[in-house]
C-alpha cells in the first residue's frame, strides 16, 4: 500500500470508530448501509474493475443474502448472524455458479443484459412466490444475534448504532482485508490479464471463461453478506431489493468512486448514500439530480472520485 | 519430432486454405513459413497452435492429439506463440505480464490469499525472462507506455516466459526497423537457447531474416507445400525463388545471410 493510501485508510477507520461516540445516532444509521454496500462493492469491483466485466443484475445477490437472513429468522429457530452469513454466501455461491457459468460466456453488454435478466426472473419469483417471501409486502427479518448475544433487552437504535455498528464495520475491514489479498495474489494478477486481453491470456494457458465464473460467484458471496448487512437495520425484506434499479445503484456507486481504485467504490458508496440522504431531503425529484451527476461523471470524470484524486491509477499498478 | 502435422486440410465454406499441408519440426530447429498473401500461413498457425480444427487431417505435438485442442491446453502442454498484431496487456507492468506467464506456468493462478508480492520463484523467472529481451530496466513501465517495438517484444518474452518445448512466432519482427530486425532475431535465438526452447516456427515476410536464421524453410502456396528445404536448398532453386518473392528481391537475397 502506498503511504497516502495507508494514512487515509488509517484516518478514516479512526473516524469510523469514533463516530457512535460524536455524531447523532441518526448519521450513525446511515453509515450502516453504506457498510453493506462497501462489502458488496468489494465483490462488484473484483468482477468489474479487475475482470472488466459489469453486471446489471447484482441487486440478486443482495437479495438472495436478505431474504436467506429474513426466511431463516422468521420460518426456523436461527438467530445467529453467522449462520445467517454464512447461509447467505452459500446461496449466493450455489446460484452464482450455474448462473456466472452461462453468464461469462458473453462480455460487454450481452454479459450486462444477461445479469440483468436473471436479476429480474429472481425478481420475478420473490414477488410472486406469495407464500414463501411474502410477495411485494416482503417478510419480516428478526434482530439476529451478534457473536451469539442475543441483545434482545436493547431498543432498537441502542441495537443499531451500538454492537450492530461495530459488527458491520468490523465485517467490512475483515472482507477489505481479503479482498486486499485476493487482488494481490497470483489468482488477482490472472484476472487482470483476463480483463485487459483475453486472447494473450489464452494463449499463456490462462483459461478466461474460467476466471471470469471465479470472479463471479466471489462477488455473488460478497454481495450475499452485503444484502444481509443491508437488510438487518430496516427489519423487512421487500422484492425492491432484488429490482434492477438497486443494481443499477451498485454500479453508480462504483462509477462514483472509480472503479480503477480498489478503495474507489467504497468511497463511492458512503458519497451516494450521505448524498442520497441530502438530496432526497431538499428535493422531490432527486433522482432527476443523480442522473445529471451520474451524466457529468462519464463525461468528465470516468475514473470517479478516486480519479480525480490520484491522476489515473490503474489498480496497483506499480505499487507496494 | 515435436510438431507434426499430417495431409491437414482446411476449408472456408468452398475455400480451401490448406490442401493436404505435412510438416514436421523436430527439437533443435527454426523452421521458417514463407509465401504470399493468402497462400494459407495463417490458418496453418491457427491449426498449428490449435485455434482451428481443421477440417481433415491430424496435428500432433509431442505424439500427442492437438487438432482444436485450444490455446489454454497447447500452452499448458508446453506449446506457445506470439501475435503478427501486437498483444499486450495495456494497463499491466511488464513485471506483472511475465509474472502472469510464470503464475500460469507454475500452476499457481488459483492461489487466491497467497501474496504475489512474496512469491520469489515466480518473481525470479519474471525478471530474468525480462533480462533476456532487455526490459531489464522497464520492469515497472506499464506495457501501454512502451514504444512499439518494446511491446513487440514484451509480446514474444511472455511466450517464453511459458518455458514452452516450441514456439510459434507470427511475424516477430514486423513493425521493427529493418535496422532493429537482427537484434530482435539474435535475442530471440539466444533466450531460446536460454530458456531451453527446442523448437521455433517462425513466420517471416523478410527474406534475409528467413535465409539467416532458418534450419529449415517451408513455403506454402494456395494452400501447397510449394518446397520444403533448407536455406541453401532454396537459395539455389531459382525458379521457386522467383515464384515466391519475386525476381529482384530473390537476387538480393540469394547473397549469403549474415
Amino acid at each position: 500500500m502506498r503511504r497516502p493510501q495507508a494514512v487515509a485508510v488509517i484516518v478514516a477507520l479512526a473516524a469510523a470508530l469514533a463516530l457512535p461516540r460524536m455524531a447523532p445516532a441518526y448519521h450513525v444509521t446511515l453509515m450502516l448501509p453504506f457498510m453493506a454496500y462497501g462489502i458488496a462493492l468489494l465483490g462488484l469491483n473484483l468482477l468489474f474493475g479487475y475482470t472488466g466485466l459489469v453486471s446489471f443484475g447484482h441487486a440478486l445477490f443482495l437479495g438472495i443474502g436478505a431474504y436467506t437472513g429474513a426466511f431463516l429468522t422468521t420460518h426456523t429457530r436461527v438467530r445467529s448472524i453467522e449462520i445467517i452469513l454464512l447461509v447467505a454466501a452459500l446461496g449466493a455461491a450455489a446460484v452464482a455458479a450455474p448462473v456466472g457459468a452461462l453468464c461469462v460466456r458473453y462480455v460487454k453488454i450481452y454479459f450486462g443484459m444477461l445479469t440483468l435478466a436473471f436479476g429480474m426472473l429472481f425478481y420475478t419469483f420473490v414477488l410472486k412466490f406469495y407464500h414463501l417471501t411474502g410477495g411485494d409486502e416482503g417478510m419480516r427479518f428478526l434482530r439476529p444475534s451478534l457473536l451469539g448475544q442475543p441483545l434482545g433487552d436493547l431498543s432498537k437504535t441502542a441495537y443499531l448504532v451500538g454492537p450492530y455498528y461495530y459488527y458491520s464495520l468490523a465485517l467490512l475491514v475483515l472482507a477489505t482485508v481479503a479482498m486486499w489479498r485476493i487482488v494481490h495474489s497470483p489468482f488477482g494478477l490472472c484476472l487482470r490479464t483476463v480483463r485487459d486481453n483475453p486472447l494473450k491470456a489464452e494463449s499463456l494457458g490462462l483459461s478466461v471463461p474460467r476466471y471470469r465464473w471465479y470472479a463471479f460467484v466471489i462477488s455473488a458471496v460478497y454481495a450475499g453478506a452485503g444484502g444481509v448487512l443491508l437488510a438487518v437495520p430496516t427489519g423487512n425484506v421487500d422484492p425492491t431489493l432484488a429490482y434492477w434499479t438497486h443494481s443499477g445503484n451498485l454500479v453508480f456507486m462504483t462509477l462514483l468512486g472509480g472503479f480503477a481504485s480498489f478503495f474507489g467504490p467504497i468511497a463511492g458508496a458512503l458519497v451516494f448514500i450521505y448524498l442520497q440522504d441530502t438530496v432526497m431531503s431538499l428535493f422531490l425529484y432527486w433522482r432527476l439530480v443523480f442522473g445529471a451527476i451520474l451524466a457529468a461523471l462519464v463525461l468528465f470524470a470516468p475514473t470517479g472520485l478516486a480519479g480525480l484524486v490520484v491522476r489515473r491509477q490503474p489498480p496497483e499498478a506499480a505499487h507496494r | 519430432m515435436i510438431i507434426e502435422a499430417r495431409d491437414v486440410k482446411h476449408f472456408y465454406g468452398d475455400f480451401c486454405a490448406l490442401d493436404g499441408v505435412t510438416l514436421g519440426v523436430e527439437a533443435g530447429q527454426l523452421v521458417s513459413i514463407i509465401g504470399p498473401n493468402g497462400a494459407g500461413k495463417s490458418t496453418l498457425i491457427n491449426v498449428l497452435t490449435g485455434l482451428l480444427q481443421p477440417s481433415a487431417g491430424s496435428v500432433r505435438f509431442k505424439g500427442r492429439d492437438i487438432a482444436g485442442a485450444g490455446p489454454v491446453r497447447l500452452a499448458r502442454l508446453g506449446l506457445a506463440r506470439s501475435f503478427q498484431l501486437v498483444q499486450i496487456f495495456p494497463d499491466l507492468t511488464v513485471l506483472e505480464t511475465l509474472q502472469a506467464a510464470a503464475v500460469s506456468r507454475l500452476g499457481r493462478g488459483r492461489r487466491l490469499l497467497a501474496s504475489l508480492a512474496a512469491d520469489g520463484e515466480v518473481r525470479r523467472d519474471a525478471e530474468h525472462v525480462a533480462d533476456l529481451f532487455g526490459l531489464g530496466e522497464k520492469l515497472h513501465a506499464p506495457s501501454r507506455t512502451l514504444p512499439q517495438g518494446d511491446k513487440k517484444l514484451l509480446d514474444v518474452a511472455a511466450a517464453f516466459a511459458l518455458r514452452p518445448a516450441a514456439i510459434l512466432l507470427d511475424e516477430p519482427t514486423s513493425g521493427v526497423s529493418t535496422r532493429d530486425k537482427t537484434t530482435v532475431m539474435q535475442m530471440l535465438v539466444r533466450a531460446s537457447r536460454g530458456i531451453g526452447v527446442q523448437a521455433i516456427l517462425l513466420v517471416e515476410h523478410d527474406m534475409d531474416i528467413v535465409f539467416g536464421y532458418s534450419d529449415r524453410i517451408v513455403a506454402l502456396q494456395q494452400g501447397r507445400i510449394l518446397v520444403d528445404t533448407t536455406p541453401d536448398g532454396l537459395r539455389t532453386d531459382e525458379t521457386v525463388l522467383a515464384t515466391l518473392v519475386g525476381r529482384a528481391t530473390a537476387t538480393a537475397s540469394a547473397a549469403p545471410g549474415p
